[in-house]
């Protein structure tokens, strides 16, 4: 198929783009098979590339022959077309709504990209799990990276390689893999290194309803406790919730057959309620009226806020059983893919500094989320605008940068990105030039190929000047664990976010830069003091005699 | 002194207000405080200490006895709420009566600020007083003109007894008019400009409601509105803000007051704008209280609590009024006059912040200061009654110029250029509006201020705060913004309106951020300014031994600045640096070879806490915590789920 036979329109002229706190552009809108482009073909005026995957919603009006095309996106953002002539605009909505809705891979637009920019370090090979597992072999040899998943036979979602328990052998894990949701057995997610205890994630037990055991599993997990100790197991469900999959296969461990584990269940919504609580949360802050009731009664009726208290909440328990209980923990909610993510990666913001850096938290995301099988194009194929009935949709990622920003709110000097780094990677989650969020797993990453044949966000990230731009200009390398604050009070809607259209950020952004500019004119002093200070010691040692009065 | 029974009591423990955490301590009466010191368990540690001045508390409640003690509850006006238990109950009892009658002074001798003495000679006091010249900041606006003057009607308080004496008028208003004016409206409080629009000529004028009834006029006050809307010729009207509900204003009517009738005034556009009254913020403030205050609270009671108070809503009809008085001067070049019943509240309350808005030097820490003395202080603002300080009516307190800073606080958070001050000074003020001790919010009324001679007696609070300003320095305030933008334009979306938890929790060391932007941006640009100094300085040292600097910087900053006052220590400016920082900076400071810079350093990581006990009354006294501490309180405030594993814990090990 070819995007010309798609596009009936390419190129419409005197088209006005309307945005909110910018001045309105007048100039000839294209149409390519990627990209929506808005110029005016003059000097010093802002051209528009809008990514069609970046489309969430249309909606068109007509005024005598003006036609009016509102463009929903997928970052929030939503902006306004006024189309002279009614079939231009006519043509231009629809291939706009077919060109943002394909479905096939292949179409994709980072299997077009091509780099504009010299790739310094291929980000598809800076995280691999070998690297990581060299850093906990180097703390550790109670543990082992097994293939047993090489060819992704075992568990679909889960990587080629995962970190196991030593004593723990690959047939056990087979065994163990067929009695968890997904095949996904528990694997290790973080090692501890101030007292050696770790972290696991897995899916649900398929315990069912005649409470079936598996003694492999047992033996997995209880292989990672030490002599005497006892372990938690976090289920990021309520129990109720915990009970009724039992009637689906799922279940939770017993008491009875995992003695030595005590387990705790937090109320971590699914996947679809989320998505549910985004779209109104994103209605209540497009809300134009002037109401204070309303828009508190509407953010509260969200729900959004509860979820990243319930999140955050959930992660500071995990990480106080493994840095103040000195216990192993094992967390799991229903496929493991979603939730346990959410706890998982939270977790180690607050107890490994080095998560907090900009490479550290690229390497979470990696490992965490992506090699650990969060099925991104599933999540992130529709976003709160979107007319047609969610499917898989559901911003956990969100979510967890969300988590992410509070913490660093609370921790300002503590992370070495600031918030754009956040809202970077969730502009690239729904709609990206680079191959990195394609794809459910690492097996459908690698079926595609899309090491050779896309780019990665990494090797954009990584490179000097977007490093600089990511970084906190606060940041004092902190090596405690930081415990956030989960009252409401301390809990702040994510602006950056939600409100990022709603106001004009002029005014914030030159207090942003006027604190950047502080910083550095101090470091700046600073390195001269010093230099003057070299400079006056040496004159001082070699003239002894100009010293003395 | 003879209300205090019991100066001391022993092994009182104090409980964490979000947390199941507690310590333990010594509970001193003295005449002006009550103060906790916690029992010194660690030798390298400082032992906690907590001043409250007995004018801070609001509320002292004796709880029933209960095993462990008889607990006492004690909530200040400054927002802190402090639970004690005290193990003997006659102690507790001792304690409970004693503050009941020292937090209740009759008269105003009894006030802090009759007895605070900071080290000061008379002369420095006397020139605190003198900082604040209205007289000259009305010649700043442009006035008097050939349009307005300034009237000696009100020399000796005779026409209006709670306005100033210098009072500003059209310079067509005749005695006359003015007296006839002055009793067609409540209180005498007639119709005076407090503040002038230079670029268009409009005037911002206050006054009260007038006594109207249903059908009542007088031919003066129209001929006053007359002579005000004449001093304009931009527009041939004038506006007449009614800030009251519609409803309120005609309930007045029957009381014979009321609103003016557009039939009887030529010229005049009313409008009504809709701010409640004092009661209805002061039950809704008391609502917001109890919503923060409980524990355990879930997200969804905070947002329906938020909503259901109705605070911000008020916050927002106050902002909103400002802005339409704003865009009636700036862009249509009107003149306004702005009312409420009295005049002294809500009128108050739109007047000093459209002014806000609308002129950059009172977004200065000067100009604030300026501000908040004219339209609040000189114009009668009842201080006295609506703080409370004495003994009085509990239905005449109410929190409205909290609410007006709260106004402010909600503007510098969507200009975080244009003010010259952060929000510590916002809450400076705020401690010290209830304090009672420096004189300047002392009374209702500047009549009653010099009855009781308070610029001969105490101190004023402007000269503390700017002999400390560069505590309340915005780092990102840009002077030059308010040339791009010297009327500012706020959105007024409800989503742009916060939670102040600054304010309403600034005692609640959980709630906050444990590192302050705000604080480290401050700190290094104070460091700059030293950095700077020490490169002349090691640049003329160079010089003598014949290396001359390259560029020699003609500006820098002088000396004097060198001499900083001491940080205060607050929970809101985030936890002390981390050990490691602290550390590093203790070494950098040990490098230092000037005694100067040292001491610059100590204040960095040590706390002066000699100076604040004098200087702060209750405020920022807490010990300063380690940052391993603050970790500390996660844990115990954490979900009901997380006390149930530490019960599991506790079943494990036995």
């Amino acid at each position: 198929m070819e995007f010309a036979e798609l596009i009936k329109t390419p190129r419409v002229d005197g088209v006005v783009l309307r945005r909110p706190f910018l001045p309105t552009v007048e100039g000839t809108l294209c149409l390519t098979g990627h990209h929506l482009i808005l110029s005016s073909r003059q000097d010093n005026t802002e051209e528009l590339w809008l990514l069609h995957a970046n489309i969430d919603a249309i909606e068109k009006r007509f005024v005598g022959s003006l036609g009016t095309i509102i463009v929903k996106c997928k970052d929030l953002r939503v902006i306004q077309l006024d189309i002279p002539g009614m079939e231009e605009c006519l043509n231009i909505a629809s291939s706009i709504e077919v060109l943002s809705t394909l479905d096939s891979v292949s179409l994709m637009y980072p299997l077009f990209y091509r780099p504009m920019f010299q790739v310094i370090e291929d980000g598809w090979k800076s995280f691999l799990p070998e690297d990581a597992f060299k850093d906990l072999e180097s703390m550790t040899e109670e543990w082992r990276l097994s293939d047993v998943n090489k060819d992704y036979s075992v568990c679909s979602s889960y990587p080629p390689l995962v970190a196991v328990p030593k004593d723990v052998d690959d047939d056990t894990l087979r065994k163990a893999a067929a009695f968890r949701h997904g095949g996904r057995f528990p694997v290790l997610s973080y090692y501890h290194k101030k007292n050696g205890m770790v972290m696991m994630r897995s899916g649900q037990p398929l315990t069912g309803t005649n409470g079936r055991r598996c003694k492999e599993d047992e033996k997995l997990i209880n292989a990672t406790l030490r002599a005497g100790k006892r372990g938690y197991i976090i289920d990021t469900r309520t129990v109720s919730v915990a009970q009724q999959a039992k009637a689906r296969g799922g279940g939770f461990e017993s008491e009875a057959n995992y003695p030595q584990w005590r387990r705790i269940h937090k109320a971590i919504e699914r996947s679809s309620i989320l998505q549910e609580s985004l779209i109104k949360l994103v209605e209540a802050c497009n809300d134009q009226s002037h109401s204070m009731d309303r828009w508190l009664s509407k953010l509260e009726a969200s729900n959004w806020q509860t979820h990243v208290k319930e999140i955050l909440t959930s992660a500071c328990l995990a990480a106080q059983c493994i840095d103040r209980e000195g216990a192993s923990v094992l967390v799991h909610g229903t496929e493991g893919t979603d939730s346990t993510l959410q706890v998982t990666s939270l977790a180690q913001i607050i107890l490994d500094p080095a998560c907090r850096t900009i490479q550290g938290f690229q390497a979470l995301v990696e490992r965490e989320w992506l090699q650990a099988g969060h099925p991104f194009q599933q999540r992130c194929s529709q976003s709160a605008y979107s007319n047609s009935k969610p499917r898989c949709e559901a911003p956990v990622f969100l979510l967890f940068l969300d988590c992410v920003w509070q913490i660093l709110r609370q921790f300002p000097c503590s992370f070495q990105f600031s918030q754009h780094f956040l809202v970077l990677l969730f502009e690239h989650t729904y709609a990206s030039q680079f191959g990195t969020f394609m794809g459910n797993s690492a097996s459908e990453r690698s079926k595609l190929n899309l090491s050779q044949k896309t780019v990665s966000l990494w090797s954009w990230v990584n490179r000097p000047q977007e490093v600089e731009r990511l970084s906190n200009p606060l940041y004092e390398a902190n090596c405690l664990v930081i415990w956030p604050s989960v009252a409401p009070q301390s809990l702040l809607l994510w602006e950056g976010v939600f409100l990022r259209w709603k106001r004009s950020s002029r005014c914030l952004d030159e207090a942003y830069d006027e604190m950047v500019h502080i910083i550095q004119y101090n470091k700046e002093l600073q390195n001269k003091v010093n230099n003057l200070r070299r400079q006056l010691a040496q004159l001082e040692t070699e003239e002894p005699l100009l010293q003395t009065p | 002194m003879e209300h205090i029974r019991t100066p001391k009591v022993e092994q009182v423990r104090l409980l964490e207000r979000f947390s199941n955490k507690s310590t333990s301590g010594t509970l001193h009466l003295t005449a002006t405080h009550l103060i906790f010191v916690e029992s010194n368990n660690a030798a390298t540690t400082a032992a906690q200490e907590i001043w409250i001045l007995h004018h801070h508390i609001a509320s002292v409640e004796k709880l029933s006895l209960t095993t462990s003690g008889c607990p006492l509850v004690i909530q200040c006006r400054n927002f802190r709420v402090v639970h004690f238990v005290v193990q003997r109950e006659r102690d507790c009892h001792d304690i409970y009566s004693s503050l009941l009658r020292l937090l209740r002074p009759v008269s105003y001798d009894e006030l802090y600020a009759f007895s605070y003495n900071p080290k000061q000679n008379e002369q420095q006091r006397e020139e605190g007083w003198q900082l604040i010249d209205l007289g000259a900041e009305f010649e700043r606006m442009g006035v008097p003109c050939d349009r307005w003057q300034l009237t000696d009607v009100n020399r000796d308080y005779k026409i209006c007894e709670t306005y100033p004496r210098d009072l500003y008028v059209p310079i067509t208003a005749s005695k006359p008019i003015i007296v006839g004016s002055s009793k067609f409206r409540s209180k005498g409080r007639f119709p005076v400009l407090t503040y002038f629009y230079q670029e268009k000529k409009a005037a911002v004028c206050r006054c009260s409601q007038p006594l109207s009834g249903f059908s009542a006029r007088c031919l003066e006050d129209e001929s006053m509105l007359q002579a005000i809307s004449k001093a304009n010729h931009n527009s041939r009207f004038v506006y007449v803000m009614d800030t009251r509900p519609k409803l309120n204003a005609m309930a007045n009517r029957a009381a014979g007051k009321g609103y003016e009738n557009e039939d009887n005034y030529s010229n005049i556009r009313f409008q009504f704008v809709g701010i409640e009254n004092i009661h209805v913020m002061r039950t809704s403030l008391q609502k917001l209280l109890e919503v923060v205050g409980s524990r355990f609270l879930s997200v969804n009671d905070y947002l329906l609590g938020l909503e259901s108070c109705g605070w911000l809503r008020h916050v927002k009809a106050v902002v909103d009024a400002a802005i339409f008085l704003t865009k009636a001067v700036t862009v249509e070049g009107a003149s306004v006059l702005v009312h409420c019943s009295d005049g002294w509240d809500r009128t108050a309350q739109v007047c000093s912040l459209g002014a806000l808005l609308m002129d950059p030097y009172y977004r200065t820490i000067k100009g604030f200061m300026v501000l908040i003395e004219k339209d609040w202080i000189s114009f009668g603002h009842k201080f006295a009654d609506r703080c409370d300080q004495l003994d009085g009516d509990p239905k005449e307190v109410s929190p409205v110029f909290t609410q007006f800073l709260e106004c402010v606080w909600q503007l510098t958070e969507q200009f975080p250029q244009a003010f010259e001050f952060s929000e510590w000074l916002l809450l400076q003020i705020h401690e010290h509006v209830h304090s009672c001790q420096y004189g300047n919010f002392l009374a209702n009324n500047q009549r009653l201020r010099e009855e009781l001679q308070l610029g001969d007696r105490t101190h004023s609070l402007w000269a503390f705060l700017l002999r400390e300003q560069q505590n309340y320095l915005n780092p990102a305030y840009c002077p030059t913004y308010a040339d791009a933008h010297p009327v500012l334009e706020p959105s007024t979306l409800p989503c742009h309106f916060k939670f102040w938890r600054n304010m309403y929790h600034q005692f609640d060391r959980s709630m906050h951020p444990r590192q302050s932007v705000l604080k480290n941006v401050l700190t290094l640009k104070e460091s700059n300014c030293q950095l700077e100094d020490t490169i002349k300085d090691l640049e003329t040292r160079l010089q003598k031994h014949g290396i001359s600097p390259p560029t020699p910087d003609p500006q820098a900053s002088p000396r004097a600045q060198r001499i900083l006052p001491t940080r205060p220590h607050s929970l809101i400016l985030g936890a002390p640096l981390s050990r490691k920082e602290a550390q590093r900076q203790h070494e950098e400071e040990e490098e230092e070879e000037e005694e100067e810079e040292e001491e610059v350093g100590e204040e960095v990581t040590e706390c002066c806490s000699d100076t604040e006990r004098t200087v702060e009354g209750s405020s920022g006294t807490e010990r300063k915590e380690s940052y391993s501490d603050l970790q500390e309180t996660y844990g115990a405030k954490a979900e009901p789920a997380v006390v149930s594993l530490e019960f599991g814990v506790a079943r494990m090990t036995c």
